[in-house]
């Protein structure tokens, strides 16, 4: 558990990053940090392996004030994915994936074949292992990336807006295996995104800032969408477009099965299945999304 | 005979090449002249390699030295070695002392300006996976800055190398006795010899350094710029191909 009590930022010309802000991030789920850019949610994610220090509050880790860490130490602990993959352009995967392990001393063979299986993990094949990472695709450099991150078996992992800047298709491949790896793992997951729709898919915790890191609204997704608590966060998750209310299209005919689904403004936002033109009624599995339809092997090469 | 021809054929000539009661031979010049050569590149790497190191790094400080590299870059060579000679008396300290000086500039600008040039981002993610400050130094900026280390290194050592034909002007034996020997006597082949000479292990320590500095890239990062390079050679095939058409 990571919980923040009263945690400010403020930079030396004055402005605050991050004022006041107080929230629990329980173990083993995946909390997301959902905003507009500049609103403090890397700030935030930065201060948990202390990349950036709090001016005033205490950040606790299982109880234990990681003021009294050091930074370096805590910083191994934690894995860490971020966008551009940020792995060294001058070292093989294998050794980018072992990074920590060396860093912590493992004998280099030990390292490697960990990392190895790590490749597997992440789904990627193991050939890769002696690429240099200006040789693979962004998809299967953020790939690598998250390897690294989980090297050293860290209880926490932070993943900052790890895959904006890979193109849509590879990221729905990315976050299927977040949620796949969240799950066979069992990781404490803090995921930064300005994306409402991959905050909504990942998290079980979503939590809505506004400037200054101030919480618009913190829930599971399904407890935001049912209950916007402002104005801005119905804007911030369109529902104030009805984007997110969807109605039955009376123009478009059924085509087998399927009914087409409009939002408020009346484009085509999905379908629904009505067999026999019957609507039917809402699965009670609403978590099985997104993991069955897609294969564990990398498919974005 | 032009001047050039009858300068290469003074520097054939054996008996130029020992030190007798006329004068300095090549073989004692040339080594001298390695020898300030030498010391003066490794004092120089000495101060400003560390120096240029923490002022990439850490980015501190840079104002102060791009400041004092131009003010030193602007100090008269022969003036403040005919200062030093008059205070410290003739011997190899004064050359070497502003040697050292004329080295540092580009040195220390090759050093911050090689690290400044790293993306940002791999450094920041070498710090939050847990790398120290001095490992992300040594692991990531030194290697990957490598090349534009190496360059100015070799901008310095091009510089001190070519002046220590200055040193000559007090009667320090180097490759530049022979030009001001030649002025003296007016031995305008003697004075030519000297300066291809003087030009040659220029050139020569500049091709050795330029080998070195291509070896020293980094893998992951060059390869990508070899295969930039395989791709231009194999644009050219096809107008090698016309050429043989016609």
């Amino acid at each position: 558990m990571i919980e923040f009590r009263s945690v400010t930022k403020q930079y030396a010309d004055g402005t605050r990053a991050v004022s006041e802000f107080s929230a629990v991030i329980p173990s083993r789920k995946t909390t997301v940090f959902v905003g507009s850019s500049g609103c403090g949610k890397t700030t935030l994610l930065r201060m948990i392996n202390r990349m950036v220090d709090p001016t005033e509050g205490v950040i606790e880790i299982d109880g234990h004030d990681i003021a009294a860490t050091e930074p370096v130490a805590l910083r191994r602990s934690i894995g860490y994915v971020m966008q551009n993959s940020g792995l060294l352009p001058h070292r093989r995967v294998i050794d980018n994936i072992a990074t920590v392990l060396l860093l912590t001393r493992v004998p280099k063979a030990e390292a490697h074949a960990r990392a190895l299986e790590l490749l597997d993990t992440v789904g990627l094949d193991r050939a890769l292992a002696n690429r240099y990472p200006g040789e693979l695709s962004g998809g299967q450099q953020q790939r690598v990336g998250v390897a690294r991150g989980l090297a050293a078996n860290p209880n926490i992992l932070l993943m900052d807006e790890p895959f904006g800047a890979v193109d849509p298709i590879v990221r729905t491949d990315l976050q299927a295996e977040t949620i796949r790896l969240q799950r066979e793992l069992d990781k404490t997951i803090v995921f930064v995104t300005h994306d409402i729709d991959e905050a909504f898919l990942l998290g079980d915790q979503v939590i809505i800032l506004e400037k200054g890191a101030t919480i618009a609204q913190q829930g599971s997704p399904e407890e935001i969408l049912a209950n916007p608590a402002s104005d801005f966060v119905a804007s911030f998750i369109g529902a104030d477009r009805g984007k997110r209310r969807l109605t039955v299209s009376a123009d478009v005919p059924a085509r087998g099965d399927d009914v087409l689904l409009i939002d408020a403004g009346g484009y085509a936002a999905g379908v629904i299945s009505a067999p026999g033109g019957k609507l039917a009624s809402g699965s009670a599995s609403p978590k099985s999304r997104s993991v069955s339809n897609k294969t564990s092997q990398a498919g974005d090469a | 005979m032009n001047l050039f021809g009858a300068g290469f054929a003074w520097i054939l000539a054996p008996r130029h090449w020992v030190t007798t009661a006329e004068g300095s031979g090549i073989g004692d010049a040339l080594v001298h002249h390695l020898f300030l050569t030498a010391v003066s590149v490794l004092i120089t790497v000495v101060i400003a390699g560390p120096l240029g190191l923490y002022i990439g790094h850490t980015g501190r400080f840079r104002r102060v030295a791009i400041g004092a590299s131009n003010a030193a870059r602007a100090l008269p060579t022969l003036g403040l070695l005919s200062a030093l000679i008059l205070l410290l008396g003739i011997g190899d300290v004064p050359p070497v002392v502003v040697l050292v000086v004329l080295g540092i500039p580009p040195l220390l600008a090759g050093a911050y300006a090689g690290l400044e040039s790293l993306d940002r981002q791999t450094i920041d993610a070498a710090r939050a996976v847990g790398m120290t400050e001095f490992q992300i130094l040594r692991k990531v900026e030194i290697p990957l800055a490598a090349p534009l280390l190496l360059g100015g290194l070799r901008a310095a050592a091009l510089q001190i190398v070519a002046t220590v034909a200055l040193a000559s002007v007090f009667g320090l034996q180097s490759l530049g006795t022979f030009i001001i020997d030649g002025l003296a006597q007016a031995d305008y082949v003697k004075m030519t010899a000297g300066a291809i000479l003087v030009a040659a292990l220029a050139l020569l320590l500049d091709g050795v350094l330029a080998v070195v500095q291509r070896l020293v890239g980094p893998r992951g990062v060059s390869r990508g710029t070899d295969r930039h390079r395989t791709t231009a050679r194999d644009g050219k095939k096809p107008v090698a191909l016309t050429q043989d058409a016609h």
